[in-house]
């Protein structure tokens, strides 16, 4: 029987529809003309000029700092909250503990945004770099604790009764056996949550406070103020630093670990 | 699940283990009631304070601010942001379905290459995708000058600044969000079933509305989801393609915010928000009532 090629047809301008946007920006980037429509020779001057944009770098800095803190902190609480979630499965504070871990996935970002700025303003917190921090913890955990409590799903656990029985203890299991087969879901986990701090604009916009400036918040006030060319060079350099980690992170997922050989 | 290593008594091993999961729960659980369900109640709460005349929350309680949300203002902009998150959600599912039924029925190579390309948008940057269309609908932009060229456009037409510029975008932002769960629900569908039905005599579109599309159910119910509800708090797509006249439940916050830095006003426009969200999940929860609850989470792994 014969196909209908009307699915392939559309998903082939779905793509082309993800991806002319993106290409013409990252060609245009490259063009000496301020305007996008008129090609006017290659050029590396508006990656030139990124360089004498202190305001860009210091808020390159300032996200960065923040994305490798909320990695790390939204790692140990995800990974507690998968071990939890999947070890208790079942029992009412688990379930609880589940809601409160998926609802923040469906709330719309703007809600969290003005809900923390709301607490943050009754508690009296003054707005900044570290708040941007707790809000991005918060958004993060949930994220990695999915992705972890999938491969915590995959496992096989008879490994570690074996090695209980085998009479290792809470810690050298913990060690030599959990840690090199979560390694994989905690790579991904953390790559994302990295990749979900660098990126946030909308939470952090509302719980940033007067110079604490992220890339984003940063890439926000260009747009508006019209830097058209510079934003193009500026989108680029994100645009590869975004592609190289979806390529690590799709290999990650690959991997098998244990056939690796852990030693 | 394992049982407890060396159990002295099963009661001290009930409550070892029971010490083991507060222990293990007890970080994300503090760190969210914390940083979020406090934060969301208290949104509730401040919607009946006062404001202060300095930005702050004024002491005392009062309806008015909610009383104001009666008038015939933002009855538009409620009913804008539904009509806008309704049109990006049928475009969406539009496209959706037919990409997700090729993906799930490609060769197990050409699939992965798909699936990646469809997860890529995932990870970029959503203001630098909102600023590419940005550039590309720009009077000085490609699509204007290509209709000006074929005569489709004059020198005056405006693509920027209006409703459809908006849904354009927000249906660029949101589609691979509602492909990933229809073509994981297609993936399990068994396609023998529409083979069977077109030997029965179905025709082929027969076939795929009878047979495909209850079959995918689920995952029709999750794309609307994972698009309708950000849809509805979407603030930064209207805020930067649109205009006065396609402004959003998540503008009027903002503003509230930023602008007139009226706290309490935001919180009363939050709650509405809330309940616009709170609606369309409960119907897809009790739609989906007898399923399992774990696929909703299958777009995220």
């Amino acid at each position: 029987m014969k196909r209908s090629r009307f699915p392939l047809i559309v998903t082939a301008a779905v793509l082309l529809f993800f991806y002319l946007p993106i290409f013409i920006l990252i060609v245009n980037s490259f063009n000496a003309s301020r305007f996008s429509s008129s090609w006017q020779g290659f050029s590396f001057k508006w990656y030139a000029q990124l360089l004498h944009e202190p305001e860009i770098w210091l808020a390159a800095r300032n996200t960065l700092v923040i994305a490798v803190l909320v990695t790390i902190v939204s790692l140990v609480l995800g990974t507690t909250s998968a071990l939890a979630l999947h070890r208790f499965a079942g029992s009412r504070l688990q379930r609880a503990h589940f809601t409160l871990i998926y609802t923040p996935l469906v709330v719309p970002e703007i809600l969290m945004g003005i809900s923390l700025l709301m607490a943050f303003v009754a508690a009296g917190v003054r707005l900044g770099l570290a708040t941007i921090f707790l809000a991005h913890v918060t958004f993060c955990i949930s994220y990695v604790a999915l992705v972890v409590l999938g491969r915590l799903q995959d496992f096989d656990f008879s490994v570690i009764e074996a090695a209980q029985d085998l009479g290792a203890g809470w810690w050298t299991t913990a060690r030599k056996i959990l840690l090199p087969m979560l390694a994989p879901g905690l790579a991904a986990g953390g790559l994302l949550a990295f990749t979900l701090s660098l990126d946030d604009f909308v939470i952090t916009f509302f719980v940033a406070g007067p110079g604490s400036t992220t890339l984003p918040i940063r890439v926000y006030s260009m747009i508006k103020h019209g830097a058209t060319p510079l934003i193009n060079a500026l989108s680029t350099i994100l645009l590869v630093l975004t592609f190289t980690i979806v390529i690590i992170s799709q290999r990650l997922n690959r991997t098998k670990f244990l056939e690796g050989g852990t030693g | 699940m394992a049982p407890p290593t060396t159990p002295s008594s099963p009661n001290a091993g009930r409550r070892r283990s029971r010490l083991q999961e507060w222990l293990l729960s007890g970080p994300s659980l503090s760190w969210l009631a914390a940083f979020f369900l406090v934060p969301t109640l208290l949104v509730f709460v401040l919607a009946f304070r006062p404001a202060d005349p300095f930005g702050g929350i004024g002491k005392g309680w009062t309806f008015s601010t909610l009383k104001a949300l009666g008038h015939s203002y933002y009855l538009t902009i409620a009913a804008r942001t539904l009509w806008i998150s309704f049109l990006t959600t049928a475009f969406c599912i539009l496209l959706a379905v037919p990409t997700g039924y090729a993906v799930a029925r490609a060769s197990e190579k050409r699939r992965r290459l798909l699936l990646m390309l469809i997860i890529v948008p995932f990870w970029t940057s959503f203001l630098i995708r909102v600023f590419a269309w940005r550039a590309l609908l720009h009077p000085e932009g490609l699509i204007q000058k290509a209709l000006l060229a074929v005569g489709l456009a004059g020198p005056q037409t405006m693509l920027l600044y209006n409703t459809g510029a908006v849904i354009l975008v927000m249906v660029y932002t949101f589609l691979p969000f509602s492909i990933l769960p229809i073509y994981a629900a297609a993936e399990k569908f068994d396609f023998r079933l529409v083979e069977a039905a077109r030997d029965l005599g179905a025709g082929p579109f027969q076939a795929f509305r009878k047979v495909f599309l209850p079959g995918i159910r689920s995952g029709l119910l999750t794309a609307v989801l994972v698009v309708f509800i950000p849809a509805l708090g979407s603030y930064v797509v209207p805020d930067l393609v649109g205009g006065p006249r396609s402004e959003m439940i998540g503008n009027k916050i903002a503003q509230r915010v930023f602008v007139d830095r009226n706290l309490p006003h935001a919180s009363a426009l939050s709650v509405v928000l809330i309940l616009a969200v709170l609606a369309p999940l409960t119907a897809v929860l009790l739609l989906r009532k007898k399923e399992k609850p774990e696929v909703l989470v299958s777009e995220d792994a």
